[in-house]
């Protein structure tokens, strides 16, 4: 991942709380001194329907705020795979919820990383927070925003009704970076060579 | 960059316009501007404004029109449909000379058209949908740091010149968000305007009256002359008075062999496309009209002495591109791209422009 700037894709259906997550990233990303910007996908959606949002840190001033080709996409549910997986940039990645998409034949010229979200988010009781345990993920594998800062930050990013879900929220940024940190992911082609039967 | 908030571009318009001193907003929601009247709905009342969500954009213009001959720091918003039906409205303001902010988030038209983002309104904001000899100053952000700064600077300038003020955005700079440092808020005093009908100050004999009818032909011409000489002291205060700061941006232009220009978001996506071109040999440079009306024509004209060619991009089948044309006036070639409809340009195929023009073999 690079050093300087982090352009990212999220998307998911409508109610996974992919506007929040990507909120959450440009939030800590401006609290860590970084340029961001946070542009969501508008359209006439549906409950149910699909989400999506773009987001970039950067240590530079951001020209364009808009995507063609992200460094990381971060998908929710299948449709988003199928929509964003032919732009991410090669040698960037794919963060996926394995929960509820499954392994396929994926490009072999990213890096894959499968997250269970769903399934923790649920052991924790809690579904909606499956976009937390990615917001954990990522904070993992990114150069630029601090686990820190995402700490410190999340509880006050709640919308003012939500604030008594702050402990599950940081609970479930927990589980997402610590499967990361201890290499729980699967990774790379391997998941490929899977697929494949290899 | 520890006092910034992350913010929307329509909520920074409507921050901005309450730390300008703006107490009073009247409008009717539509995408992708709706953001704007919900945040003034929660705001204004904590600053003891009136926010008031009218029956019908044309009613919402009206009260403008009537708080701003009040004497109020007055503001509408809308998106393109809204807009079309504000001109009337808008008309009567610029006839009457009466100050105010009016915002358009601008979507795809003609039409309902979609909610998507679009820059096809240039030619109405920038000509006037209404009837008769007015001008509208036309300001354009690129940033939600710029949303907030203009919309500040809007009220001081629709006070300054009495003129109603536009705000011409897009729907991605309303609803995207980035960090936003708010400015310092305003001290207003409604007596500092002896015209309005809500002044306390003395006036000079008789009463104040806010009208646009001159049954008396001499008379309307006479007013005429007077909002054109008006609009010629704008126009030079932009150009090379004390506004001439917030005329025009430009970008690595000094040795420009093709000049690309562009306002609002697409030009942030010309910064980028400039980069990859200079990365790539290719001396780009950036124009980026901050001010539509004015239009910063002179820069344009000095830079046709020196640079080979224009290439004008806009969300639209091409608006902009005339007034480019008619400051270059013909010394140099001007190109166009568009894409419209709510698509908006990638860097990609911008550049693949850019490439066919500069090395057409």
């Amino acid at each position: 991942m690079s050093a300087e700037v982090e352009r990212i894709i999220l998307a998911g259906f409508g109610g996974q709380g992919i506007l929040f997550l990507g909120k959450v990233l440009a939030e800590v990303g401006m609290r860590c001194g970084k340029h961001v910007s946070w542009i969501p996908s508008y359209g006439p959606e549906m409950r149910g329907g699909t989400a999506n949002c773009t987001v970039i840190i950067s240590e530079h001033p951001i020209a364009s705020p808009l995507v063609t080709v992200p460094d990381t996409v971060i998908a929710m549910n299948r449709p988003s795979v199928a929509k964003f997986n032919v732009r991410i940039k090669a040698g960037g990645m794919l963060m996926y919820n394995s929960s509820l998409i499954e392994r396929q034949e994926f490009r072999d010229d990213i890096r894959l990383v499968e997250i269970p979200a769903s399934e923790i988010a649920d052991e924790l009781g809690n579904a909606r927070v499956a976009n937390l345990v990615m917001a954990g993920a990522y904070a993992k594998f990114s150069k630029l925003v601090t686990y820190d800062e995402m700490v410190k930050a999340l509880p006050n990013l709640l919308p003012a009704g939500k604030k008594e879900l702050a402990e599950v929220n940081l609970a479930a940024f927990e589980r997402g970076y610590q499967f990361v940190k201890e290499k729980k992911y699967m990774f790379g082609r391997y998941v490929y060579s899977v697929f494949k039967g290899l | 960059m520890a006092d910034k908030v992350l913010m929307k571009g329509n909520e920074a318009i409507g921050e901005a316009a309450v730390l300008a001193g703006c107490r009073y907003y009247f409008g009717y929601p539509i995408t992708p501007q709706s953001e704007l009247p919900a945040y003034l709905a929660r705001r204004l009342p904590e600053v003891e404004g009136v926010f008031l969500q009218a029956e019908s954009e044309i009613a919402a213009i009206n009260m403008v029109y009537g708080a701003a001959s009040a004497g109020a720091r007055v503001m509408t918003s809308s998106s393109s449909p809204g807009v079309s039906l504000k001109q009337e409205g808008i008309s009567y303001i610029a006839g009457a000379e009466m100050p105010c902010v009016i915002v358009n988030v601008v979507r795809g038209g003609p039409g309902l058209g979609n909610i998507s983002p679009a820059q096809s309104d240039y030619w109405q904001a920038t000509r006037g949908g209404g009837h008769g000899d007015y001008r509208t100053l036309v300001l354009a952000p690129n940033s939600v740091q710029e949303m907030a700064d203009m919309t500040r600077h809007a009220f001081e300038l629709a006070d300054r010149f009495r003129n109603p003020v536009l705000v011409l955005s897009d729907g991605i700079l309303g609803q995207m968000m980035e960090p936003v440092l708010l400015p310092e808020p305003a001290t207003y005093d409604i007596n500092q305007k002896p015209w309005a009908l809500g002044t306390t100050a003395p006036r000079k004999g008789g009463r104040n009256l806010c009208s646009t009818i001159f049954l008396d032909v001499e008379l309307l011409e006479e007013h005429n002359w007077h909002l054109y000489q008006k609009y010629q002291v704008i126009t030079d205060e932009f150009a090379k008075g004390s506004l001439k700061h917030m005329a025009v941006e430009t970008h690595e232009v000094e040795d420009a062999e093709i000049v690309l220009v562009g306002y609002g978001i697409i030009s942030r996506i010309l910064k980028t496309v400039v980069e990859k071109c200079r990365k790539r040999g290719i001396k780009a440079g950036l124009v980026r009209p901050k001010c539509l009306w004015p239009f910063p024509s002179q820069v344009l004209a000095d830079l046709a002495a020196k640079t080979k060619q224009f290439l004008v991009v806009e969300m639209s089948c091409g608006q902009m591109v005339e007034d480019v044309k008619l400051a270059v006036d013909g010394k140099k070639p001007v190109y166009f791209f568009g894409r419209t409809g709510g698509t908006v340009p990638s860097d990609f195929e911008i550049l693949n422009e850019v490439d066919k023009l500069v090395r057409p073999d």
